[in-house]
């Protein structure tokens, strides 16, 4: 007999990231983080709150942030940081 | 310095105003004036005055009339030119009663009109009752030193120096915060007069008089505009060392008119930076005996300026008090501080000083000159020169070393993680296309402020719906502004949002008086002021050097080490005070989840995150901007709710001094 147990499936990197800004940043509305709008310009992360998600990042997926890579394009939002998360592993 | 309130019919009815309405609001605000109460009382009007006693100790008692007996004054504050206007109004037939500037500003109306108050060099909160024409004048000094709020209910037209004496004279008014001003708030870091926090409640705003007349709508006008340099116009001619010379006068005579225009001692507050220094220097010159300054020291070297502070009364030979303030003295007191603010706080520079005042008051002082709005009208913010390098930077957007130059303003950006520079970058890079446009130095501040918001309730969003804070200061703005330099836009707004609204507020007239402490502040002196306006933009920011100006004008005044030393913005410990072991048991009542629910301006599962991420790092960590504003906004609102709006405090029973009643007198 096979089992009925449904295992929800493990979050993707997007979603850990984004459950964790939400959390961290206090985020009373999830329509307020949009995953493709820039962090800093919604006012969601200041430049201590971006050490918080570098943190996060090194400490979730046990990879280490270089700091040439410390820039917009890679940790400004959502989807920048889920693609970088994504790279960085390897998929 | 007092504290003054009123009650006045709008219809017409010949139904006196209860006396008891009166002795409650006075009852509730003795602090402002705890050595002589007095009230007046007609068919169409009641007033009320508490007293604190500077200027003709044995003959200043309030309210106060003209010769006939038909204008009668409740007044809080100080005319600090009044012997001058009294010597001409007496030229003009006018006999006095009394040695005090009360009753200059009543003979001052008769003879004026609404062209007294621009003669006035003060500060001021004052109500005018013509009782023959049911007239009511309310006014307010040009930069809001002085309080003053309003409310109507009912046909009738309640006054007071602060919202509680509102509240006490008119239980009926509703209890409830203005979604607006709590929005308002979250962006400029206080309400913008005349809004407040409270539905209903309206403060006066400063430079302006308002007038009631029988049958007609209240009419609003300002007898003040600031004024700058448009082009040549309104520009001061002459050289930088001109300038400083005559800056240098200026400020002289401002702070000996607050020396010495006072029947009680007078000292002064020194924080060990250059502003407070050169106005300590000048009063002791002006009254060389007796004079005492006070300080206020951290126990947390990051916020301490010792010794500076030191420095500077060796060099004067003061009689020096000072106080050391822990981070858990903050949170110890905040609650009385906010009953005094009646709006919430960003920051929690307020509760040091309240603490100073007390310090003050038990040391037999009544009155303090402090170096208040030299920050304003002489440039020594960093948000001037952070503008000045945007507004640079933005002529050549693409540019890198540009932004470099704001490694100068904060120089722990040089020191500081790649990313933080990076993201430092991005901050202050945007919106660079809105470089001529009014409020661009002003956006950084106001947009992290803003980002609080994301704490807000669906109620609260729903209750601003589109009303953009913003978008309704830039519109209402003075004709003149668009011919103004960026420099003195920046300055304006300055004055208009943060000094009003909170500097001189929060943390100025309401820390004093609630220990009965007046404040003076001879930066704000209307000479002063209007010389400091005229001077061209690079007398006051030099390149990048702030108040150019004045250190070249403190040269034989303060020692260099304070003249040449970098500024420190006062601050204090934020949430770190709130959050140790040992934290007060309130901390955790008004942030649970029941709490913030019943205040309902925010989301309770947002605070729960934001509070347990602040429990998790504890008192022993650095909190981010974001995360310090965040919980001294959501505490102090929460106080504010639970304080004014769930409960009513009632003061104690108060016995009255002067006590007219003409209720009974045809009219």
């Amino acid at each position: 007999m096979s089992s009925q147990l449904s295992i929800p499936p493990e979050p993707s990197p997007g979603e850990k990231v984004r459950a964790f800004i939400l959390k961290n940043f206090y985020v009373a509305n999830a329509s307020d983080l949009v995953d493709s709008a820039s962090l800093l310009d919604g006012g969601i992360v200041d430049s201590t709150g971006i050490l918080e998600i570098i943190m996060f990042l090194e400490e979730e997926f046990k990879l280490k942030v270089a700091d040439a890579e410390m820039i917009p394009a890679n940790l400004d939002s959502v989807d920048n940081l889920a693609a970088y998360v994504r790279r960085k592993l390897g998929w | 310095m007092c504290g003054i309130a009123g009650i006045v019919d709008l219809r017409g009815r010949p139904e006196p105003v209860e006396r008891e309405r009166l002795t409650r609001m006075l009852g509730i605000m003795t602090h402002r004036g705890p050595d002589e109460l007095g009230i007046y009382r007609d068919k169409r009007a009641g007033l009320a005055h508490a007293r604190l006693s500077i200027i003709d100790l044995s003959t200043g008692q309030q309210p106060l009339a003209n010769e006939s007996g038909d204008l009668w004054i409740v007044f809080n504050g100080e005319i600090f030119n009044y012997v001058e206007l009294r010597g001409e109004l007496e030229g003009y037939g006018h006999r006095f009663a009394t040695k005090s500037d009360t009753e200059v500003i009543v003979h001052a109306w008769e003879q004026w009109g609404e062209e007294a108050f621009g003669r006035f060099n003060g500060q001021w909160a004052v109500a005018l009752w013509d009782a023959r024409a049911d007239m009511l004048v309310l006014c307010r000094d040009r930069v809001g030193v002085r309080p003053l709020y309003y409310a109507e209910h009912d046909g009738r037209l309640a006054f007071a120096s602060e919202v509680k004496a509102l509240f006490a004279g008119v239980p009926e008014l509703p209890r409830a915060f203005d979604a607006v001003g709590i929005e308002q708030t979250f962006t400029f870091w206080s309400v913008v007069a005349p809004r407040t926090v409270f539905r209903g409640v309206n403060e006066l705003r400063p430079g302006h008089l308002r007038i009631y007349k029988p049958g007609q709508a209240a009419r609003e006008t300002p007898y003040f505009e600031p004024r700058y340099p448009r082009g040549d116009v309104d520009r001061f001619s002459g050289s930088i060392e001109d300038a400083s010379v005559a800056l240098r006068e200026a400020l002289e005579r401002a702070t000996a008119l607050r020396m010495l225009r006072a029947d009680v001692p007078v000292g002064s507050y020194l924080s060990g930076g250059l502003d407070s220094s050169v106005i300590a220097a000048l009063a002791k010159r002006a009254k060389p005996s007796g004079f005492t300054t006070f300080s206020l020291r951290f126990a947390d070297p990051e916020y301490d300026e010792t010794s500076y502070q030191r420095a500077m009364v060796e060099r004067l030979g003061t009689d020096h008090a000072e106080i050391v303030v822990g981070t858990r003295d903050i949170a110890e007191v905040f609650p009385k501080v906010i009953w005094h603010t009646e709006r919430p706080l960003l920051r929690s520079g307020p509760a040091p000083l309240y603490l100073l005042s007390q310090l003050v008051r038990e040391r037999g002082i009544k009155v303090v000159l402090t170096g208040e709005g030299a920050d304003e009208v002489l440039a020594g913010y960093d948000l001037f020169r952070e503008g000045k390098v945007r507004r640079f930077w933005a002529r050549r957007p693409h540019s890198t070393w540009r932004p470099r130059l704001l490694e100068r303003l904060y120089p722990y950006l040089t020191r500081s993680p790649v990313a933080q520079q990076a993201t430092a970058r991005q901050f202050f890079g945007r919106g660079l296309e809105l470089a001529r446009e009014p409020g661009f130095a002003h956006h950084p501040r106001w947009s992290s402020a803003a980002a609080l918001k994301r704490l807000f309730s669906s109620a609260q969003r729903e209750a601003v719906g589109r009303h953009d804070v913003v978008a309704e200061l830039l519109a209402d703005l003075p004709d003149a502004f668009s011919a103004w330099s960026h420099l003195a836009q920046d300055q304006y707004l300055e004055v208009r949002t943060l000094l009003s609204g909170y500097l001189l507020s929060s943390q100025g007239d309401r820390m004093l008086m609630a220990s009965s402490v007046e404040g003076r502040f001879p930066f704000l002196d209307k000479d002063v002021m209007a010389l400091a306006n005229s001077f061209p933009d690079s007398y006051k920011l030099a390149v990048l050097d702030e108040k150019h100006v004045l250190k070249a004008a403190a040269r034989e005044l303060v020692p260099d080490s304070i003249r040449e030393r970098p500024k420190q913005p006062y601050r204090a410990p934020d949430a770190m005070a709130f959050v140790g072991a040992g934290r007060p048991k309130w901390v955790d009542e008004l942030m649970s989840a029941s709490a913030i629910e019943a205040a309902g301006v925010f989301d309770a599962k947002a605070v729960g995150q934001l509070w347990s991420k602040a429990l998790q790092r504890g008192d022993a960590s650095q909190f981010s901007n974001a995360d310090n504003m965040a919980i001294v906004a959501v505490l102090s609102t929460q106080i504010l709710h639970r304080d004014f709006v769930a409960h009513r405090r009632e003061g104690p029973d108060v016995s009255i001094k002067t006590d007219i009643d003409r209720v009974a007198e045809a009219a």
